[in-house]
């Protein structure tokens, strides 16, 4: 299980964001997109999701083409993007009901624990709407939990949190990684891990 | 993924949906007041006359639900797109033009069966036979899931856009023109007492094109509108 | 031969091939269009029944058939774009799209020309011209789709799917409409079909449709250098042809 860039090109409106960027993730490993807002981050993100097509090179995911993988891919990855994704007039536990269907589900772990490992136990059955943003925040990152993707795909998963949330989640990043399990991601904030495993990349040079 | 997880996250959507709408009851009301009141307006444009009424009142009817149907389109992707669960689609480990059908399923159910219930009332208004009026409710039930299903294409193609609503109707409105024809005349048919087995039989005929093809059409536009 | 097709892909090399044939390609046009039209309103006899108004068929149809054929053109190098992601598949399709559409125009006011003198209308709901009249706005859906999306590649795609879309309508919406006609028939029959007889009438009729399909080479080609030149501004050989650098 290894994810690979190799020779990545990125245009937006006629500039070149990055060009000639290649890199490998091995499990356990986390990629850091690190850069100046507007510098292709999310772009980068979004072309490992399989989202968004390359404007140069490819990324393979255990040597295959993550384009011509197609579901097979998206069952290995799990993605929290910018907006939540989550529906504000379902519960807590139907909105993570939804993202395990998805995905590869994770029969280990029933929806109520995932939502207490997100420290969101008792507000099961709220209708999202009511919960704070930080709250909300918790319940997008808690579809991490509910399915056995191996890739992690984060675009600024710990915007909205305080720091018992941001603590909550870096324990969630410590144990997948443990579990031989990926993480791209890009963060304003400094990531707490342990700093051996982390692949920086910073694209504004 | 196996065929068995596939139909059960087409299930778990088709049902998140229809309970998504069914906690927003009231949005539901408005593409059959639209419905409604478009009939109610043509004989204040055109007329009371019952016998011109009820020689274009099947066109009336039909043209006020194409336009209903077309009002209503915008919510099939709207609110996930927003809110980013459109995204998660694309990221699912399960083919697209399943969850996209089942999506277009549930708009379907909420937004264009409630206009074969409100039929005959509008039957009533413009002085339809009995036939004519079941003929008008078998040619919705076949008509309005096709122009879900295409209309979802539409929608999936201008879904990113700023004035996306605009041009939806310019892209949809010609590909609605067969069902229209069909379903129309089927009506007009039936209230002169002849056989509609031939309309039936392409109604049908298009029901099946559009079920088979405009899920995938409308997974690789969602997949364009969002890259 | 592959190499040539290979070369043709690269958008470079078809904005040099493209400009070399562009002229020749006008001159034979030309040709064909001046002996067409020389054929068609002198030569050819005047129609025992519409008299010499007919002669606008001579170009009534071609237009109408180039209308169609462009429209499968596009919606097939939309295709080829879309799947194998040839920068100059999607090109071609983006710009036959006015071409087409001015087409469509041109059968629909020279159907209502044709008419007028005939009918005494300016418009008749015409099993034909009503198709054109919905083909016409399904180009200028695919015009104002291209519009509307910000980034070229993905407007390319999306135009793509919807003239796929459409070219699997048209079939479609052509037979429902005829259908309609022959239900809800007018006082007049109308006779936009070619008059199949006189060998004197096809003749013409034939040099203009050949005319016309070498009128939308040369302005497809056109189009597309502009279009090349315009995605591909900030290419070495784009600012080096512009004469500077920037």
């Amino acid at each position: 299980m290894n994810l690979e860039a190799h020779d990545l090109m990125c245009v937006r409106d006629d500039r070149i964001l990055f060009e000639h960027l290649s890199f490998h993730v091995e499990p356990g490993q986390v990629l850091l997109l690190e850069g100046r807002n507007g510098s292709g981050k999310t772009s980068l993100l979004r072309t490992l999701c399989a989202i968004r097509l390359p404007d140069a090179g490819k990324i393979t995911w255990d040597g295959e083409d993550i384009f011509k993988l197609g579901p097979e891919y998206h069952a290995h990855t799990a993605y929290v993007g910018h907006k939540d994704g989550v529906k504000l007039d379902l519960t807590a536990i139907e909105n993570l009901t939804m993202a395990k269907g998805m995905g590869d589900p994770n029969d280990d772990i029933s929806i109520v624990d995932a939502l207490a490992q997100v420290d969101l136990y008792g507000f099961e059955d709220v209708p999202t709407r009511n919960l704070s943003a930080g709250q909300q925040r918790r319940l997008a990152l808690a579809r991490l939990l509910v399915t056995r993707a191996k890739l992690w795909i984060l675009d600024e998963p710990f915007t909205s949190l305080d720091t018992h949330g941001i603590g909550v989640v870096e324990m969630l990043f410590a144990n997948h990684l443990a579990n031989d399990g990926m993480i791209a991601v890009t963060s304003h904030h400094s990531v707490n891990l342990d700093t051996t495993a982390i692949l920086r990349i910073n694209l504004s040079e | 993924m196996n065929t068995r997880s596939t139909s059960r996250a087409f299930t778990l959507l088709l049902r998140r949906d229809l309970t998504l709408a069914f906690r927003q009851r009231a949005e539901m009301i408005n593409p059959l007041l639209f419905f409604v009141l478009v009939t109610a307006l043509f004989p204040l444009g055109i007329g009371a006359e019952p016998a011109l009424l009820r020689s274009i009142g099947p066109g009336i009817i039909w043209v006020a639900a194409l336009l209903a149907a077309m009002l209503s389109l915008d919510s099939v992707f709207r609110s996930d797109f927003e809110d980013g669960s459109l995204e998660h689609f694309l990221l699912s480990a399960h083919p697209l033009s399943v969850l996209v059908l089942a999506k277009t399923l549930a708009h379907w159910l909420i937004t264009g069966l409630p206009l074969l219930v409100v039929a005959p009332l509008l039957g009533l208004l413009l002085d339809l036979s009995a036939d004519a009026v079941w003929t008008l409710i078998v040619t919705l039930a076949l008509g309005t899931p096709v122009l879900s299903m295409v209309g979802a294409i539409g929608v999936a193609l201008t879904v990113g856009l700023r004035r996306g609503g605009m041009i939806l109707s310019l892209l949809v409105l010609p590909l609605y023109v067969p069902v229209l024809i069909f379903a129309a005349n089927a009506v007009d048919t039936a209230s002169a007492g002849l056989p509609i087995t031939a309309h039936l039989s392409l109604l049908t005929a298009l029901l099946a094109l559009a079920c088979s093809l405009s899920p995938v059409a409308t997974a690789a536009a969602l997949k364009i509108s969002l890259s | 031969m592959w190499r040539f097709f290979h070369k043709m892909g690269s958008p470079k090399h078809f904005y040099r091939i493209a400009g070399a044939w562009i002229p020749w390609l006008t001159m034979i046009c030309a040709g064909f269009m001046l002996v067409g039209l020389y054929q068609g309103l002198w030569v050819a006899p005047a129609d025992y029944q519409q008299g010499e108004s007919y002669r606008i068929m001579f170009v009534h149809v071609p237009a109408a058939w180039m209308s169609l054929f462009i429209y499968v053109v596009m919606a097939g190098a939309g295709a080829i774009g879309l799947i194998w992601h040839m920068k100059l598949a999607e090109v071609i399709a983006i710009s036959s799209a006015h071409i087409g559409a001015s087409f469509t125009f041109l059968a629909l006011v020279t159907g209502s020309i044709w008419g007028k003198p005939m009918w005494g209308t300016w418009w008749v709901w015409d099993a034909r011209l009503t198709s054109e009249l919905i083909l016409l706005f399904l180009y200028l859906g695919v015009i104002a789709l291209h519009n509307a999306v910000e980034d070229k590649r993905t407007a390319a795609r999306a135009t793509s799917i919807l003239a796929i879309v459409g070219v699997v309508n048209i079939p479609i919406i052509h037979y429902s409409v005829e259908w309609w006609n022959t239900l809800h028939q007018g006082p007049t029959v109308t006779k936009f079909d070619a008059p199949s007889i006189d060998v004197r009438m096809l003749i013409p009729l034939l040099l203009m449709a050949v005319a016309f399909k070498l009128f939308y080479a040369v302005v497809v080609l056109m189009r597309a250098r502009c279009e090349i030149l315009q995605r591909e501004r900030n290419t070495q050989w784009v600012r080096q042809l512009a004469g500077g650098s920037y």
